[in-house]
């Protein structure tokens, strides 16, 4: 399928980039007239899945958070958010709600959770060593 | 600051501003836990009616928090979140912190 319009972005996995990457492709799909609720759901899920590669996929190092977003006919946004970072070895488990392993108890576990309530769909794919990659679909429906 | 600490007798009242991701919750951390452990209040009130964004980091911050105040054998309660900020309280059951303020009462958990 090809879409009707699409936008690459690359930045270091810094957390100050984390405002950043949520606004930039809240800004981009902002064309498709989403109402204030689809808008905050999609900022939302991005925040999300770039915060994990961030914290999980590159932990320590600085490594390089690639988002590539597609608009399809028919208002559906579709937003790949990936990292070559250390990857999941148990994805049902990361997904879990609550599951988290951050021991400071200031970690939520609630990143997937939110990715799939928030969003239309979510797909999961990792490898150990290699990193994740995150999709995220939504139908802006307010529209019209 | 995205944060403004009111400090009575018996509460701590935090107004936070602005977004809350994983980026500044750290500050935000620091800056209300140094209020409550300089005044050891019977209430914790996080305002949240100028916080424009909130992904689980801002879930975060309140279970620390609760769990804090839990210690001290406090209270805690959240105060004008916004519409989009509720639907994320929602996800983590924290709404029951939430739930007073639209009965318009005060209650604490």
């Amino acid at each position: 399928m090809k879409p009707i319009n699409e936008m690459k972005l690359t930045f270091e996995s810094r957390s100050c980039n984390e405002g950043f990457a949520r606004s930039a492709v809240a800004s981009f799909i902002s064309v498709l007239d989403p109402n204030v609720e689809e808008l905050s759901d999609i900022k939302t899920a991005v925040s999300e899945a770039v915060t994990n590669s961030i914290v999980h996929g590159y932990k320590e190092s600085i490594g390089t958070v690639y988002i590539h977003v597609k608009i399809f006919e028919g208002a559906k946004v579709c937003i790949i958010i990936r990292d070559k970072g250390c990857g999941i070895s148990d994805i049902g488990k990361a997904m879990e709600p609550l599951y988290t392993t951050c021991e400071t108890g200031e970690r939520a576990g609630l990143g997937f959770s939110i990715m799939e309530s928030f969003m239309d769909k979510l797909k999961v794919r990792s490898k150990p060593g290699k990193g994740t990659s995150v999709t995220l679909e939504k139908s802006i429906v307010s529209k019209g | 600051m995205p944060v403004e600490i009111d400090i009575d007798e018996k509460t701590v009242t935090a107004y936070i501003s602005g977004e809350i991701d994983h980026h500044n919750a750290a500050g935000l951390r620091n800056e209300i836990d140094e209020a409550i452990e300089f005044a050891y209040p019977e209430i914790l009130i996080l305002d949240f009616g100028a916080v424009t964004f909130m992904d689980s980091s801002g879930i975060g911050l309140v279970m620390g928090r609760y769990k804090l105040m839990k210690n001290l054998s406090g209270k805690i309660a959240i105060e004008n979140a916004p519409k989009s900020i509720k639907k994320v309280m929602r996800m983590a059951g924290i709404e029951k912190l939430l739930s007073a303020e639209e009965r318009k009462e005060k209650a604490f958990v």
